[in-house]
């Protein structure tokens, strides 16, 4: 059974041998924000004017913002001229990683009986893998390239593919959009890009693998994906970084457009450092996603969100067209200091519009976790439907559980329900449980799958397995 | 810029009120008025930035011009009376008490009087009781505790019973007229009372009325607290509502919203002794480009109390309605069930509703549930009733009489009860 950094090594130092990347010795630009380091990563990565453009355009638009202060998290604000924007993994980094790798994380990876690339790879699943915002490696591009698929890193797209990213790049979420967005629009260095041609049917599920290595580097990746007319495609994404004890910038931004018929199922196990026991280090998890129905289209979301130290971030979807769907199941854990501020956006512009969203939040400890969501349905959105679930459970006297639902409808015929339900785990579960020769950790394991059923269930099955295993590996000792 | 524009239009809504003249005025009031000022000086008029006030735009309140007036008109307040409840009025007009058109009958241990009169006559209780939780931060209810002219003062003494519920009438009369009616409404440990308040418009345009009710409800009180907002249809009403819930005490305000250009209420409760039970509810019937703004917050301080909390409106034409009610249960508030509902029927195409129902919650042993729904009538129930001889619509007033029942319910004088179904009638007829 390989380690989770022994991997990783591999699959560097194997980055290397293909060297998608020639400049690899320049690891890291200065530290600090201007427009020269913005002229230096669009340099490296050999991008056309329009690129360098709206990077440039993004940075300006992100100067004059204001760093958003509503969500109900309190974090230390980032010095984002103290961070390196460009840091490309050096292979030599990377073993000294493998040595400096906290026992503690180790574990956990061993918790999980099996590392999370090397499952996929069992599983047959093409991975991206992006460390450090580069993309190493691409798996399986060769047999998707048969099917007319494009799925490769961002960089790469944008050389090779210009005119399908500069057409859909910055459509569903704006550079302007919101801080974040705007600040990812001007620095993101990599990410994933995938085009699913008219009427395919992705065989195998297409999966990102991000994660941050470098201290005080940013991780700024920029995943684009585009459904043609009644195409499927079925998208994974996990997060990981080792443990550092400063807090660590994560902003990506993610878009999908799901052309009409088409339909896109993004499912995400962020599982990023959530700082240690005392709320030191960890990942803020700044996070902007939003896909984009047009007619008949179809947008699932599905997270599981475990880790983090601070996660701000509501997958979105605009049904633009008529008869279109959106969906979002979310599992929020927060353990120890952890704190969430996380929902879905649900914009019903089309006709006979659809979307569900059900939440689950977990949170113990003295952490925080939040529901936050709009569902806003539009003047012409006639028959709009929507139905909303959230339900927090609480462990622990010292936790919080949030809701703050908006919800705006300006027609007559829609019909929108939302219902919220707070609770802890029932004594009367455990002494059944405990009675049954179950030992305390196994029991609440037990009871909060159940509870995560709903949505457990909607992810691919490999990932199931994953995502309640790291459910219980994040909720061990939190009760007692 | 906008900081400066901002400040022009603050200082010249508070020139309205320099002509005032509180000569009525004890110590402890003064003293108020005094803090209140001080904290305007350092408070701005919320925005359309400003997250609590999000979907109110208040602008065309703040714009227009107001004046102060009394009136001496003979007025008829028939129309307004409550039946059964003629008896117990305290009626002020322009925000100004008229002794002539009120009457009050003696009830042992009740007091109920003008605030004006009260600031003297039980000067020792207006002391330990006025302005005392009123939030700090809201300008308008500085404003109100600031140049406030007159109110209701209820005092409910301990183990005492109000059989006659109490009617406070507040009655505008003549153009742009700004008030600040203030009430205050205590029952000690133990009492009983019931007490009606209601807002109407006799002639004038644009009027203003910035009102603050504050309620202290002692232990094992039960008390009910009504409010009926039916001012005309270019009006303007912001209200804040500040509950204090003792232990064990049974807290119901009910509010009625009718008619108003911009209406909007902020009602906080706190829950500060345990077992107490507390019932909020409210029913709200805009129409035309009117806006109705019910914000509401429910503080559970402490364990083992529940709170329940139901409002619904039917929203026509192009107005707008806004729920955004928060519970916010605090830490140790073990035991604590909250509920909380927000139902909405839409009849028009533009019509809006935005609706944000909130929990916060800090303490683990909690069952706590909101629910928000937006819908239509049922089509089938309107065809159910259409085969058994209805007209559609007589169907749809029936359908929507019962929808507002459950919110009726909460009311525990029969006759305003009776008052507010036919006025729910009359409001859905077209």
């Amino acid at each position: 059974m390989a380690s989770e950094d022994e991997l990783l090594a591999e699959v560097t130092s194997s980055e290397y041998k293909y060297g998608f990347y020639t400049n690899i010795e320049s690891d890291k630009a200065p530290k600090g924000l201007n427009e020269d380091i913005i002229r230096l990563i669009s340099a490296k990565k050999n991008e056309p004017e329009w690129l360098l453009e709206y990077r440039l355009s993004a940075l300006k638009a992100w100067q004059e913002m204001i760093e958003p202060e509503w969500a109900h998290i309190s974090y230390p604000k980032p010095n984002f001229q103290d961070l390196h924007y460009y840091s490309a993994p050096k292979p030599k980094k990377v073993l000294d990683s493998l040595d400096d790798a906290d026992p503690e994380l180790l574990e956990m990876y061993k918790k999980l009986g099996i590392s999370i690339d090397e499952q996929k790879k069992l599983a047959g699943v093409a991975v991206d893998i992006v460390m450090d915002s580069v993309s190493v490696k691409t798996t399986f591009q060769d047999k998707l390239y048969e099917l007319g698929i494009i799925f490769c890193s961002f960089s790469e797209a944008v050389q090779k593919h210009p005119d399908l990213v500069r057409k859909y790049l910055g459509t569903v979420v704006p550079k302007t959009d919101n801080f974040y967005a705007a600040l990812n629009a001007a620095v993101f260095t990599d990410g994933s890009f995938c085009y699913i041609p008219k009427g395919v049917r992705c065989p195998m599920e297409l999966s990102t693998y991000f994660r941050i290595n470098e201290a005080n580097t940013g991780q700024f990746e920029r995943t684009l994906v585009i459904a043609d007319e009644g195409s499927y495609v079925s998208y994974l994404e996990g997060c990981t970084a080792p443990m550092r004890d400063e807090n660590q910038l994560h902003a990506a931004v993610v878009e999908l457009v799901a052309l009409n018929n088409a339909e896109i199922k993004y499912s995400t196990i962020q599982n990023w450092y959530p700082g240690n026991k005392e709320g030191k280090g960890g990942i803020y998890n700044f996070v902007t996603k939003r896909g984009l129905c047009e007619t008949n289209a179809k947008i699932s979301w599905t997270q599981v969100e475990t880790g983090s130290a601070v996660t701000w971030k509501y997958p979105g979807c605009i049904l633009k067209g008529d008869n279109s769907i959106g969906e979002f199941y979310s599992v929020a854990v927060t353990a120890n200091h952890q704190q969430a501020d996380t929902g879905s956006k649900m914009i019903h512009v089309g006709k006979n519009t659809k979307s569900t969203i059900i939440s689950k939040g977990i949170s113990a400890g003295v952490s925080n976790n939040s529901y936050r969501g709009l569902v806003n349905i539009g003047k012409k959105a006639t028959n709009a439907r929507n139905f909303t679930q959230c339900d927090s459970l609480l462990m622990g006297d010292k936790c919080g559980a949030h809701t703050f639902p908006y919800i705006e409808v300006g027609n007559k015929t829609a019909k929108v329900e939302h219902e919220a339900t707070t609770s802890k785990i029932g004594e009367d579960q455990i002494f059944y449980c405990l009675q049954r020769g179950m030992d305390e950790q196994t029991a609440i394991g037990l009871i909060v799958n159940g509870y995560c059923k709903e949505i457990l269930n909607q992810l691919p099955m490999e990932f199931a397995v994953e995502a309640q295993k790291l459910l219980e590996i994040s909720l061990e000792g939190s009760v007692g | 810029m906008s900081e400066i524009a901002t400040m022009n239009v603050k200082d010249q809504f508070l020139s309205t009120f320099g002509v005032q003249d509180f000569h009525f005025d004890t110590a402890a009031s003064k003293a108020a008025r005094d803090e209140a000022t001080k904290r305007i000086e350092g408070l701005d008029f919320p925005t359309s930035k400003t997250e609590y006030w999000k979907y109110t735009r208040i602008n065309r309140i703040l714009k227009a011009e107001y004046t102060i007036a009394e009136s001496a008109a003979n007025i008829d307040i028939t129309p307004f009376l409550i039946k059964g409840m003629e008896n117990n009025i305290l009626v002020f007009v322009n925000g100004f008490y008229r002794s002539d058109l009120s009457t009050i009958t003696d009830q042992k241990g009740v007091i109920a009087c003008p605030l004006s009169e009260a600031k003297k006559k039980h000067a020792k209780l207006f002391a330990s009781y006025f302005s005392k939780k009123v939030p700090v931060d809201e300008i308008f209810a500085n404003i109100n505790t600031a140049f406030h002219q007159d109110g209701a003062f209820i005092h409910i003494e301990k183990k005492q019973k109000a059989d006659h519920p109490i009617h406070i009438i507040n009655l505008i009369d003549g153009d742009q007229i700004i008030t600040n009616p203030r009430n205050l409404i205590i029952g000690e440990a133990f009492s009983e009372g019931k007490v009606v308040t209601s807002y109407h418009n006799l002639n004038g345009r644009k009027s203003f009325t910035n009102a603050v009710n504050e309620c202290f409800a002692a232990e094992n009180s039960f008390l009910e607290f009504n409010k009926l907002q039916e001012e005309n249809g270019t009006s303007f009403h912001i209200a804040t509502d500040q509950v204090q819930q003792e232990k064990s005490g049974n807290f119901t305000i009910n509010t009625f919203t009718f008619n108003g250009d911009i209406v909007r209420n902020n009602l906080n409760i706190a829950v500060a002794g345990e077992n107490g039970y507390t019932s909020l509810n409210g029913f709200y019937l805009p129409k035309a480009k009117q806006l109705v703004d019910n914000h509401t917050r429910v503080d559970h301080l402490v364990p083992h109390c529940e709170s329940h909390e139901l409002y619904r409106g039917v929203i026509d034409d192009k107005a707008t309605a806004v729920f955004n009610g928060k519970v916010m249960v605090h830490r140790d508030a073990q035991k604590t069930n909250a509920f909380q509902a927000n139902n909405n029927v839409l009849l028009s195409d533009d019509a809006t509703i935005n609706s944000k129902p909130e929990l916060e919650i800090y303490a683990d042993d909690v069952k706590c549930s909101h629910g928000s729904t937006v819908g239509q009538l049922d089509e089938e129930a309107i065809f159910y009733l259409k085969a058994r001889g209805l007209s559609e619509d007589s169907a749809i007033r029936l359908l929507l009489n019962a929808f507002a029942a459950d919110v009726l319910q909460h009311i525990g004088i029969e006759t305003f009860r009776q008052l507010i179904e036919e006025k729910i009638e009359t409001g859905l007829k077209k």
